[in-house]
């Protein structure tokens, strides 16, 4: 196995890293809070020599989309990254790069998306992509954000793939949070992901044709070979972090990670950053006796059903904590962990709004959670879900 | 696990204190982390940055609430933020200033350590830029860093003749701290 660097760095720098060591070929994005960082440093990289890369400055982020759409097509390995409404502004060149099967990694450097206008974190700019056909991958600390930023190329490009993959990592508490991270040495990283070698790429000599239009006779057709190829992907997102965890001894899980799960009567169930700190709480939890555990799913599209139901279906109470809404209906990791266990006499699942623009979630506040769990297993009455958590009512 | 919050103002170096920390922690053998108060950055503007230093590796990513150890820059921020705000009784804060802990009056259980950081700041780098010689005096005060593992963070921070003067200012305040107690 090998053994890396490790040294204290922000997150926005380990996830440059990650790109230098990934030997992006075009990088193209706009800067935008909490994102700014990522691509400052990776600017600075380009600009001394250190990663030989075509870093193009443009106006906007539907541009940086646009670029890295265009030179990925031609078969460059391209990177871009936003947050908020910036990767709002590239929507519609997400879902173009995912219909013709462009393999562009791109950050999503995860903040709450206007109005009211705010720079801090929560997961409602990249939950607007579930149905974009991307797959989608959530990182827990700087260290994740590495790692997974290196494998999201190898699962991007794999010709069985070929898609473009979005990292989710949450602003601040891991773009600007320093801690240590190990890194790993070129040639390690070179032999674990080769240069991309395109299936199809856009060149004068051989001309073909991207993106062609698709009638009635055969949109449908794309359709389902593209929800195929997703469910494909599952397997490609395992395949690749273990092949990662047995090179770099790094395991941040694949589609998912359990967590002290096997005996837990509560579960529970979330996406980045805020994994941390309900393990750290789990723990807490444990000392005394309550059996707790928490499942992350990393993997937010293609959804894990089948991996969550197994882990699920041993619990009496699940409790989802989601840091976006769908305004309407209630959190959008709850309503699939409900739809991935219907029909089955499995757990009673509840909902938790946390972390919404960036509201801490603190050891206490999982404490709550769990409570509540335990009433509801205890068949006590609780309040209508979802529940708000640290909502300020004096504001209301 | 211990935990360190810093207040200062936008410029004073609150938020590279608290990376400095967290590297130079690292590179003791322990494990780390620091965040600035999340898009609290101006020049100017009151400023917050926390340090975690631990024996096991640390997932809490929530807010600090409980620090051990709080440093005050800026003895002007007194009328604007509550600085004692969750300091354990049993903590200390460390105020740059030439007063003394009972000429500043502060109500706390807390200990209280004040030192002339400014002062030594102006005497080796000629500028008000008072983190470094803070950082030499909270290693005085506390032992949770060595000495031996700020100075190449500050180094690695401040490169060339800049890195040394703070190596040195940080060197003079932790013996200045070190006879005063």
């Amino acid at each position: 196995m090998t053994m890396g660097t490790k040294r204290v760095m922000e997150g926005s720098m380990a996830i440059a890293e990650a790109i230098k060591a990934a030997r992006v070929q075009v990088i193209s994005a706009y800067p935008i809070t909490p994102q700014t960082h990522v691509a400052e440093f990776l600017a600075e990289m380009v600009a001394n020599g250190e990663l030989e890369a075509e870093y193009l400055k443009v106006d906007a982020e539907f541009s940086a989309a646009s670029v890295v759409f265009g030179s990925a097509a031609t078969g460059a390995r391209s990177y871009t990254a936003s947050s908020s409404q910036g990767l709002l502004l590239m929507t519609e060149v997400l879902y173009n790069m995912a219909g013709m099967r462009i393999p562009v990694v791109i950050t999503g450097m995860n903040r709450s998306v206007s109005t009211p206008v705010s720079i801090q974190p929560d997961h409602q700019d990249t939950i607007t992509f579930r149905d974009t056909g991307m797959i989608q991958l959530y990182v827990e600390d700087s260290q994740d954000a590495y790692n997974t930023h290196i494998q999201a190329f190898k699962i991007g490009e794999d010709r069985d793939i070929l898609l473009p993959v979005l990292v989710a990592a949450d602003g601040w508490t891991i773009s600007h949070t320093f801690e240590p991270v190990e890194t790993f040495p070129q040639e390690e990283i070179d032999a674990f992901l080769p240069p991309y070698n395109p299936l199809y790429k856009l060149d004068p000599k051989e001309p073909v044709t991207f993106g062609a239009i698709a009638m009635a006779h055969n949109l449908m057709e794309f359709r389902y070979l593209h929800h195929q190829v997703m469910h494909h992907a599952k397997k490609k997102v395992e395949e690749v972090a273990r092949e990662f965890k047995e090179r770099f001894g790094q395991d941040y899980g694949g589609l998912i990670q359990e967590y002290r799960t096997d005996d837990a009567e509560v579960i529970l169930v979330a996406m980045g950053s805020l994994v941390g700190t309900l393990k750290d709480a789990v723990d807490e939890m444990r000392e005394t006796g309550t059996r707790v555990g928490v499942l992350k799913i990393r993997c937010y599209r293609p959804f894990p059903d089948e991996e969550i139901r197994r882990v699920l279906s041993r619990a009496r109470t699940v409790c989802v904590l989601d840091r976006s809404i769908s305004q309407g209906y209630g959190g959008p990791l709850t309503i699939d962990v409900k739809a991935a266990l219907h029909n089955q006499r499995g757990p009673q699942v509840l909902s938790f709004m946390a972390g919404l623009g960036g509201k801490d979630v603190t050891i206490e506040s999982v404490k709550g959670i769990v409570e509540k769990a335990q009433k509801v297993a205890d068949g006590i009455p609780v309040d209508e879900e979802p529940e708000f958590v640290n909502m300020n009512w004096n504001i209301v | 696990m211990k935990e360190i919050r810093i207040h200062g103002r936008g410029g004073q170096g609150s938020v590279i204190t608290a990376e400095i920390f967290a590297i130079a922690a690292f590179e003791d053998g322990k494990y780390s982390q620091a965040f600035p108060r999340f898009g609290g950055e101006r020049r100017g503007a009151p400023v917050e940055a926390f340090i975690r230093i631990g024996d096991k590796p640390i997932r809490l990513k929530s807010q600090v609430y409980n620090p051990d150890y709080v440093i005050l820059q800026d003895t002007s921020l007194l009328q604007v933020v509550d600085v004692l705000q969750g300091l354990k009784p049993d903590g200390m804060i460390l105020v740059n200033t030439e007063k003394s802990p009972e000429e500043l009056g502060l109500q706390t259980q807390a200990q209280v350590i004040t030192f002339p950081a400014t002062q030594i700041a102006l005497e080796i780098l000629g500028a008000p830029i008072t983190n470094t010689a803070i950082m030499g005096a909270f290693l005085a005060a506390t032992d949770l860093i060595s000495m031996k593992s700020l100075e190449p963070a500050v180094r690695e921070k401040f490169p060339g003749d800049l890195g040394d003067k703070n190596v040195k200012a940080a060197r003079k305040a932790y013996e200045k701290m070190r006879e005063a107690l």
